[in-house]
């Protein structure tokens, strides 16, 4: 009997799993993928919301503000990228203007500090790429970026280190059973008990919560394309670019990432599909058109890979972030879309409060809040390399060229608590394969290390899920 | 700055262009010694290691050898020869001292992270295969999306293959061997689409890898969709028309577990870049002059790295070429010699079909009696003629009964024609087709 089943290790199942860890109490966090991250944390903007466009009084008002102001201190506590780089809201007309005048009244009863509406003159001045129609702007000092893996993998391994436990491709498929006794099956037929359940389960957590409460909550797959372009392109903006809100979302930003690439995106697209990640001729040509309005030459020559990702939208518009009424023990993170990410400290620490209250499970003595990221090779001095390379020489063998990854940061990503087992799990952790080429030349050497430190053969390798494995059986004789 | 190591000429890249390189400036007078090759691989010999097939070599050696035997015999003489070379070493940095010397900046497990102060660079680290990501193809992204190269690799190398249904976008070379390879080992392959309406790759490979086998080519076709969330379940083709944009109604989904792509090859110049290096925007190599020297004196770039070729053999010479020249330069004839003697450089122009030239520009007084100059067309011509123009005078044209752009073509200048030329600024290549046909 676990006290805890967190269902979703994603950014807000891996947050809440690790502010639960604070406590004595036995966690476990089910996940239907292979890895962390592997739904809509993965795949969006990546950006610290200011707090301007939520609607005073919500909870998504209440919880972005809160997430955006710990992040800083965050990122030093877990160690994960973040740069508070700004954000621009531009306007390209009159009516436009009067929206950003409102955006900032609503940011400042928000709590959001420092915003300002300022002319095209004075947006170009800092952001020369910006496009010549842009006539006014809404200034965020605290607008920030974050890497939304490193991020949610930072909270899986610190609760992990603090006794989480994650199980992978454990797909949950029934719940029953009340407050002190749930029970958990899963497809493969395994079966959980836990005294409390926290539903964190992305674009499905209607599906889960349907399935102990009366009061049905409806949750629409909003699917969001990028691109993203070569670090070749990094400086072209340095503030994150929105565009005027639409009832549909924030519109197409362009943003530069944490580790300068430069990023344009979203479209906003309702889809019935809960796994329809795949991105579409239109949405492309749509994200670049629009995107287009926002900057001056964007660099689209530049591209290297394109990705689509699934908000998680209640049809009520707002985070859910409580105990189901009819069903005490069980809690909700649902309808975690923009700004979700931003969000994720603070949804945690109101769950942990929430479970406290009932759980009233004594502090743990000895918790860990830090924790140390993986060395990073291609950003670190020659003093450091030096030193890297001196403790470990693995550090010194490249294996991803474009990003500069060695063979010890991959046998990190792998070795560390709530490692990696798929390419994909080790791209995010380190960032091989995330370059230029593609993986085009690192594929078969990272494939060659991930079987070598899991034991496995290469045929059993796979890029992210169960059924993706990279190669069509073992080796074979060669008969000419 | 103090360098960890040192050398005369530091070659960046121990595949077929930086071994020939290394082996020319030697025979030119270079010690052994004073050169060092920094090899990324695990092994010398470049991509050749993976290109299993026959057909190198007929230039070079008169024969007809594999990849790899091409590669041994580069490898053999470079060992014999006592030229130094560091294996599973990565450049990070190259930059120029305030004395013109250049201190680059590599690591492996053994040495660590370390520098290296050279007299003379030359660039050789060869190419990459364009991705998915940049070919902007919509659709789900599972496993199952190679390279040509990538797959290359695992077949050759490490006896695996990536899938058994196959559908091939683009017919670069490394795409149209990769159809061949994998039908030999069992797979089938259902389709070559390309986007132009010609292929990119040799005629021969045409031939030799996709008619004998009977697997169709379809020109002027594109990936439209991707499906399969987890692995490659189908994908599907569509006609482009002449803006290259899918004419719709007519889609065509293949079942198939994979999908390779041989949409171009890009030479890799981030380091070159951060040199300060001055690239072509046609080939993303360097502009270089005559002596395949950079923009950068001192620093001397060769094969793939270059401009993408067609046949390994012109990289060896090439190489070879770009070897002597550094050579010389650490002997002390180098660019900043005797400016006055060389004259000013004369510019290379590419125009009217052809995309680009190497080089693209010529001191005389340091041209070759024989000056070799490579580039490539920018669409199919039949009976069109390579015209040579110096200044605005039409010096020389020459009938060819096929240009394409997958073929390298080239033109060798006299050095007496250049020196009589009186008041020689330009020197032009083009295509002209005043008789011909534009497919």
């Amino acid at each position: 009997m676990m006290d805890v089943i967190v269902i979703g290790a994603g950014v807000t199942g891996c947050a809440i799993a690790r502010e639960l860890s604070r406590r004595e109490r036995s966690i476990l966090v089910l996940e239907r993928g292979l890895d962390v991250c592997e739904g809509t944390s993965k795949a969006n903007s990546g950006i610290v919301h200011a707090g301007h466009d939520a609607k005073p009084g919500t909870m998504k008002a209440r919880m972005n503000i809160e997430g955006s102001r710990m992040m800083e201190a965050l990122s030093r506590e877990l160690d994960f990228p973040y740069r508070r780089n700004t954000s621009l809201v531009i306007g390209f007309n009159e009516e436009d203007r009067h929206t950003l005048e409102e955006l900032k009244a609503q940011g400042e009863v928000n709590g959001v500090e420092g915003l300002a509406v300022i002319s095209g003159e004075e947006a170009r001045a800092k952001e020369p790429k910006l496009s010549a129609g842009v006539t006014c702007a809404l200034f965020c000092p605290t607008g920030g970026i974050v890497d939304p893996f490193l991020l949610t993998v930072a909270f899986a391994e610190n609760a992990a280190v603090n006794g989480a436990e994650f199980r992978f491709g454990t797909e949950v498929t029934k719940i029953s059973g009340k407050e002190g006794a749930f029970t958990v099956e899963t497809a493969d037929g395994t079966a959980f008990q836990a005294k409390r359940i926290v539903n964190a389960a992305g674009v499905y957590a209607d599906v889960f919560h349907n399935m102990v409460s009366a009061q049905h909550i409806h949750i629409t797959a909003r699917k969001g394309e990028y691109l993203l372009m070569d670090k070749k392109t990094k400086g072209f903006v340095n503030a994150t670019i929105f565009q005027c809100p639409t009832k549909m979302g924030k519109g197409v930003l362009v943003t530069p990432t944490c580790h300068g690439n430069l990023l344009i995106g979203p479209t906003s697209v309702d889809i019935e599909d809960k796994e329809g990640v795949n991105t579409t001729a239109e949405g492309l040509a749509d994200v670049v058109e629009k995107a287009g309005l926002s900057a001056e030459d964007l660099p689209t020559r530049q591209v290297i890979t394109s990705f689509a990702g699934l908000r998680a939208h209640e049809d009520g518009g707002d985070f859910i972030v409580a105990e189901a009424a009819d069903c005490p023990g069980f809690f909700d993170a649902a309808g975690i879309e923009s700004p979700g990410l931003t969000s994720a400290p603070a949804i945690a620490k109101y769950m942990a409060e929430l479970i406290t209250e009932k759980d009233k499970a004594p502090e743990k003595t000895g918790f860990k809040a830090e924790r140390k990221g993986i060395p990073c090779m291609a950003e670190a001095t020659p003093e450091e390399r030096k030193a890297l390379v001196a403790e470990n020489p693995l550090y010194a063998n490249v294996i991803c060229r474009c990003e500069l990854v060695t063979e010890g940061e991959i046998v990190d990503a792998i070795n560390r608590p709530v490692g990696a087992t798929t390419l994909d799990g080790v791209k995010r952790r380190v960032r091989a394969g995330m370059g230029r080429c593609q993986a085009g030349f690192c594929t078969p050497k990272q494939m060659d290390i991930l079987a070598r430190e899991t034991g496995r053969d290469l045929q059993d390798i796979v890029k992210s899920g169960s059924g993706s494995q990279l190669l069509d059986g073992g080796k074979f004789e060669s008969t000419h | 700055m103090n360098a960890d190591k040192k050398a005369k000429i530091v070659i960046i890249g121990g595949g077929p262009a930086g071994l020939s390189a290394a082996a020319a400036a030697n025979e030119a007078g270079a010690a052994a010694g004073d050169i060092l090759i920094l090899e990324r691989d695990n092994v010398l010999g470049g991509i050749l290691n993976q290109c299993i097939h026959n057909g190198f070599g007929l230039h070079t050696f008169k024969e007809e050898l594999t990849g790899p035997e091409y590669a041994a015999r580069f490898v053999s003489t470079v060992q014999e020869r006592g030229i130094p070379y560091l294996l599973n070493t990565i450049v990070v940095d190259i930059s120029v001292d305030g004395d013109g010397s250049k201190v680059v900046s590599a690591m492996n497990r053994t040495d660590g992270f370390f520098t290296v102060r050279a007299d003379a660079v030359i660039l050789a680290m060869g190419c990459r295969e364009r991705p998915r990501g940049a070919l902007n193809i919509p659709g789900y992204r599972p496993a199952g999306i190679y390279t040509a190269g990538t797959a290359q690799r695992f077949v050759n190398i490490e006896g695996r293959m990536p899938g058994h249904e196959v559908v091939i976008l683009g017919s670069g070379d490394i795409g149209l061997i990769m159809a061949r390879r994998m039908t030999l080992e069992g797979a089938k392959v259902k389709v070559v689409a390309e986007l132009m309406p010609y292929s990119g790759g040799l005629k021969r490979n045409i031939v030799q890898c996709l008619d004998d086998f009977g697997i169709p080519l379809k020109l002027s076709h594109t990936v439209t969709d991707i499906r399969g969330r987890e692995r490659v379940e189908a994908v599907t083709i569509a006609e482009v028309g002449p803006d290259r944009k899918p004419v719709p109604g007519t889609e065509e989904t293949y079942t198939c577990d994979t999908l390779l792509l041989s949409c171009g090859l890009i030479p890799e110049n981030e380091l070159s870049s951060q040199l300060g290096v001055e690239l072509s925007r046609v080939t993303s190599g360097p502009v270089v002059n005559e002596s395949l020297e950079t923009s950068v004196p001192g620093v001397f770039a060769c094969g793939n790295v270059l401009h993408v070729h067609d046949l390994v053999d012109y990289v060896s010479e090439e190489a070879a070429n770009a070897g002597r020249n550094a050579a010389g330069y650490v002997e002390g004839n180098g660019s900043e010699g005797k400016p006055e003697e060389d004259g000013t450089p004369v510019q290379v122009i590419a125009k009217d079909g052809v995309r680009y030239t190497v080089p693209s520009s010529i001191r005389i007084g340091r041209m070759n009696d024989l000056q070799l100059i490579r580039f490539r067309v920018g669409a199919v011509y039949r009976d069109a003629s390579i015209a040579i123009d110096f200044n605005d005078t039409v010096v020389r044209t020459q009938k060819k009964r096929i240009l394409a752009p997958g073929e390298m073509e080239q033109v060798i200048l006299k050095k007496e024609d250049l020196q009589k030329f009186e008041g020689l600024k330009t020197i032009t290549i083009r295509v002209d087709t005043s008789e011909a046909k534009k497919q």
